[in-house]
């Protein structure tokens, strides 16, 4: 499993604005895991980012399994990833609670068997 | 901000080929004009660009040796690796005496400070528990490497200074107790790499350097060489004052600095090794580590670019110092003298070094808008570029060209292939043709509008 190459093509633009090192940080372990999910989880997905002087907005789309039940996905340690996921390091259950805490606004829209819907953002000014 | 950097080149010597502006870690090499340039902010003093120069263009510059008498004190501050490039069966007393014989009036190795170190990284480990991992700032490389390319992480390096440091710290305080006139007294280090040299002409965080001046270590170890060589018999050898202790010998190999910090910890040599790990770091993926020990060089400071002999050689020449420390120790030969331990309150008072500053090199313009602006240019000017990253245009990458281009330091038509494109013309399109058949069919189409 190879994750990490689009977040971390993602970082180095971000590293090429002028922003607060911490604030690209929290973007990219957001960005990271949510990446980690997308190779974990679905079968194939599209990284996109948009950003403006007032925000970095990142979705992150996916044709998957979709998420059950949203609410129980977020807690911190819950967790269906397979036995070969974790065997690898991934798949402890701290995703999307990570993703969470990274993030200004999150909006999770997922359809089962269909696919999942990130979309993260940050802003800017609460950088400064 | 002027950022002094010891690796120069000869531009007489340089052909202008491609080597070193690929192997630079942080995109610091262009060349301009069949010239390799330096772009000096980002410069990190790795010395890779010399590892990999056909015609050994690169250099490092140094202190003039008769500098040293300047001073009626000359202390050669001599790190352990320094040690393991002479052969197995020159002891360490002989080549002191050596580096007497060629006019210092001390030598004390280096790595004597590095017991009171590790006792201030367990401490500091205690004491900050919310900050982890620590990164050493032992590799002046590193720490640059940080500071340029890795700026979130600049509050996880340790805020104390390297052995170099506090050795020098130690020497000038021991000769000072002894009535000597700091003015008086000459500290001289003989350093392995650059990165070193430049930690002392330009140090990071701290406002002066304790060190007097730098001498190459290849510079030294050919002159004491041939003294050994030349006084084999006959030859006055004097007695060692303070033995350095086993671990203290084998401080800057690989392992030598983590092996002693409590917790989890991790040794990372060379910098492609360093940037990939950091790289994961950055994205909070690796899980919790303690320490990190990090060097810019294979081997630790035993891969040093100034070194003369292999650095396998030199790790194992050290391991076997230890091995022969222990024999000794057995004889009763040793007597474990460290006058150092009574100035432990004095060095630890002085061993913090101020707050290290990010400085990235990243960012394209300070204001925000601008900037964004530019990353939309970039994208642009990649389309055009056909992405072999063959660096006939000078820059390392079709990436950093498109960069150079929006920072007015480059034209998209400094690529070879553009150029063809825009002048057009029956020959230019067979040199097309021609280039398809390497690169593949309609490689190049898409580069511009028609």
């Amino acid at each position: 499993m190879k994750a990490g190459y689009a977040s971390s093509n993602v970082k180095k633009i971000l590293n090429q604005l002028n922003l607060d090192p911490v604030f690209i940080r929290r973007i990219a372990v957001a960005n990271y895991e949510a990446e980690v999910n997308v190779v974990a989880h679905a079968f194939k997905g599209v990284m996109k980012v948009y950003f403006n002087p007032a925000k970095i907005r990142i979705v992150v789309e996916d044709e998957g399994p979709g998420i059950p039940d949203i609410e129980k996905a977020m807690q911190e340690g819950y967790s269906t990833a397979s036995e070969k996921v974790r065997e690898m390091g991934f798949g402890a259950g701290m995703g999307l609670s990570n993703i969470k805490k990274n993030t200004d606004q999150l909006d999770i829209q997922s359809t089962l068997n269909k696919g999942t819907v990130v979309e993260m953002i940050n802003y800017i000014q609460n950088s400064r | 901000m002027a950022f002094h950097h010891a690796l120069k080149i000869q531009e007489d010597v340089c052909m202008g080929c491609s080597h070193c502006i690929k192997a630079c870690p942080t995109e610091a090499l262009r060349v301009k004009e069949g010239k390799a340039r330096l772009i000096a902010e980002r410069c990190v003093d790795c010395g890779e660009c010399m590892r990999v120069c056909p015609v050994n263009a690169i250099f490092i510059e140094e202190d003039d040796f008769s500098r040293i008498f300047d001073y009626p004190h000359r202390v050669a501050l001599v790190p352990s690796v320094f040690i393991g490039q002479f052969p197995r069966n020159i002891v360490s007393r002989k080549i002191y005496s050596g580096i007497l014989e060629e006019g210092f009036t001390d030598v004390y190795e280096v790595e004597h400070s590095s017991g009171i170190l590790m006792e201030l990284i367990n401490n500091y480990l205690d004491a900050k528990p919310g900050i982890r991992p620590v990164i050493s700032s032992f590799c002046p490389a590193i720490v640059r490497l940080i500071q340029v390319r890795f700026p979130s992480l600049v509050d996880n390096i340790l805020p104390y200074k390297a052995p170099l440091d506090l050795a020098g710290i130690y020497f000038r305080k021991k000769l000072q107790d002894q009535g000597i006139k700091p003015e008086d007294v000459g500290v001289f280090y003989i350093t392995p790499c650059a990165a070193k040299i430049a930690a002392v002409k330009s140090p990071v965080g701290e406002e002066k350097s304790p060190i007097t001046g730098v001498i190459n270590l290849n510079t030294l170890f050919n002159r004491v060489y041939s003294v050994i060589k030349r006084e084999e018999k006959g030859y006055c050898i004097v007695p060692e004052k303070e033995q350095l202790l086993p671990e203290e010998m084998v401080w800057t190999l690989t392992g030598g600095e983590a092996k002693h910090v409590k917790g989890r910890c991790l040794s990372i040599d060379g910098i492609a090794s360093a940037i990939e790990f950091l790289e994961k770091l950055e994205n909070n993926n690796l899980g919790n580590f303690d320490y990190l020990e990090m060097r810019a060089c294979d081997e630790g400071c035993a891969g040093g670019i100034l070194a003369t002999t292999n650095r396998f050689l030199v790790s194992e020449r050290l391991r076997s110092r230890v091995d022969q420390y222990y024999i000794d120790k057995n004889e009763g030969k040793i007597i474990d003298n460290k006058n150092i331990t009574k100035y432990k309150d004095y060095i630890a008072g002085n061993s913090m070094i101020g707050g290290i500053e990010p400085r990235s090199i990243m960012k394209l313009d300070e204001d925000i808008v601008q900037a964004m602006k530019k990353i939309q240019k970039i994208q642009k000017i990649r389309g055009y570029l056909p992405g072999i990253d063959c660096a006939a245009c000078g820059s390392p990458s079709c990436r950093t060209l498109a960069e150079d281009v929006v920072q007015h330091r480059a034209h998209t038509s400094d690529c070879v292939f553009v150029a063809i494109k825009v002048k057009g013309g029956e020959g230019m399109n067979q040199v097309v043709d021609f280039t398809e058949e390497i690169w593949g069919k309609e490689r190049f189409r898409n580069m511009l509008p028609e």
